[in-house]
């Protein structure tokens, strides 16, 4: 199932500043449909850029530049007929803290991206249906089925976090993109997350940025590793952690620096 | 330390109880429904309401907020977004010396703006004296509520797909908005009982008026004038018209503490 034949998304060349500073350096990377892509590396090399880069948010920050390209099957999402709407659409996004809007309940923090326009939408009754289906999906279906039209502050931080995911999944994206998405939440959180990680890959491709080489060991089918905004090596995990062909992808999988 | 602060504490409260106090014995008595119904008595005679006023002061109220609330809104809105901008900086700190203006001032303002060149006192020239009063609070507490709100939300919402105008309206402004409802009552609440910027603009009405190219009663000015007569009468009036008017500043106090909480209840939906 890891092993498609075309990936689904791929950069190619793709460079980003940051006002002058550069932070990608033509990084040309695949990730495959239904499967766990990590890229790891250590703080400041890039990776949550590349994330960034690959759904448009990238250019959401002042003096944030992008060259070079990203494309979703056949389609560039800078040159292409996408904008960059419709691109988040198709390609969710998770944070590294939970950020379920305070004001909506539950139900409507689900259905938050399913109106592109105010009056635009499911019906309510397909709404219903959709935010039952991704909150299933995220695995939460059961712990708030009862309490759907509460604020979803009321969550824990683990399944704010879940909340998010099935927030991200409503608008059927073919590709979720999750930034560090356990880097502020306990181990029982992050493991019942790493687990829906395995859950999501049966049917859409997935990218995690994580500092915890163990987490990409556990939840990757392919790691990328990326040291000052290059991609220095990309592999199937089991050959990246216990057989790195770059010598600076060993230093740091074994833990000389980072 | 701790005692004097704590009585420092005491203290800070004693002037408000000291007037609610002296406020409700010596006005209480006076309140009668015909206080509210009724047109004032003429000079020396007993009885009568205070009708003209209390809607005279409503209106000015009204007619500050629509001119204070979408300019300081809006100004909170742009400073919140252009923090560091060189005009952010300069709007940020006229709108701190604006605040600290002597209200007399801006009546002045609006005489010989609003006034003078219109040939009259009015209850226009009234409302945007006190609406000008209103502008830097307003800017300021909304600038500071949306600032409050963490900009991950607004990359979550736009991560979702929301257009910058859409995350700016239905997530930034949405949460930050039981703040700038309480700032905005704050406001209201600090120039209901504003009677300098009125003695120019708004005059004081003996009688009906609701227009606003005439010159209109309100509270605080009647208040003054009934004070300053010789007739006992007249005092109590004053003494009731002020706890009238305290009223209604606690009243929009209370609500506006009231939206706060419901801030940090979370509110659903």
């Amino acid at each position: 199932m890891a092993a498609e034949t075309e990936p689904l998304l791929r950069t190619r060349r793709l460079n980003a500043w940051f006002g002058g500073t550069r932070v990608l350096r033509n990084v040309t990377l695949d990730f495959a449909d239904c499967s766990v892509t990590a890229v790891i590396g250590p703080s400041g090399c890039g990776k949550s850029t590349l994330l960034r880069c690959l759904n448009r948010m990238h250019e959401t920050a002042p003096g944030a530049n992008v060259e070079g390209d990203v494309f979703l099957g056949p389609t560039s999402i800078y040159k292409g007929d996408l904008n960059a709407i419709a691109v988040r659409r198709h390609i969710g996004m998770v944070f590294q803290r939970p950020t379920p809007f305070p004001t909506m309940s539950i139900r409507d923090n689900v259905a938050a991206g399913l109106r592109i326009r105010i009056g635009a939408g499911p019906s309510k009754k397909e709404t219903d249906e959709i935010v039952e289906t991704a909150l299933e999906r995220a695995g939460l279906w059961n712990e708030v089925k009862d309490r759907l039209r509460e604020s979803a502050m009321g969550l824990s931080g683990g399944q704010q976090q879940r909340l998010c995911i099935a927030r991200a999944l409503a608008t059927r994206p073919t590709v979720i993109l999750l930034d560090e998405p356990t880097a502020s939440l306990d181990p029982l959180s992050t493991q019942t997350i790493e687990e829906l990680v395995h859950e999501l890959k049966q049917t859409i491709a997935v990218v995690i940025v994580t500092h915890n080489m163990q987490q990409a060991a556990r939840v990757s089918d392919r790691t990328a590793f990326m040291l000052a905004g290059e991609m220095i090596e990309a592999a199937p995990t089991s050959s990246l952690f216990t057989n790195p062909r770059d010598s600076r992808t060993e230093d740091y999988v074994t833990g000389r620096f980072g | 330390m701790l005692g004097m602060t704590y009585a420092a504490a005491m203290i800070a409260t004693l002037p408000l109880l000291f007037i609610i106090f002296h406020l409700l014995r010596q006005g209480a008595a006076f309140i009668r429904p015909s206080f509210f119904t009724e047109m004032p008595k003429p000079v020396g005679e007993a009885g009568g309401g205070m009708a003209n006023a209390i809607v005279g002061t409503l209106i000015l109220i009204a007619t500050a907020s629509v001119v204070g609330l979408p300019v300081g809104i809006g100004a909170g809105l742009y400073l919140a977004d252009r923090r560091g901008n060189l005009l952010a900086t300069v709007v940020r700190f006229l709108s701190d010396v604006l605040n600290g203006l002597p209200s007399i001032v801006l009546g002045i303002f609006a005489w010989e703006f609003l006034v003078r060149p219109f040939g009259g006192f009015s209850a226009l020239a009234g409302g945007v004296a006190l609406g000008a009063m209103m502008i830097p609070l307003v800017t300021r507490t909304t600038e500071e509520m949306i600032r409050l709100v963490p900009v991950s939300l607004r990359e979550a919402a736009l991560a979702l797909g929301y257009t910058r105008w859409r995350t700016s309206v239905s997530i930034v402004l949405r949460t930050a908005l039981p703040g700038i409802v309480t700032g905005a009552l704050v406001a209201i609440a600090r120039i209901a009982g504003e009677t300098a910027p009125l003695l120019f603009t708004a005059l004081g009405n003996q009688f009906w008026s609701t227009s606003l190219h005439e010159p209109i009663a309100a509270l605080p000015l009647q208040i003054f004038s009934y004070a300053i007569s010789p007739y006992d009468t007249a005092h109590a009036q004053a003494w009731a018209g002020a706890l009238v008017l305290i009223a209604i500043v606690l009243i929009i106090s209370l609500i506006a503490k009231y939206a706060t909480r419901g801030r940090h209840d979370g509110g659903g939906d």
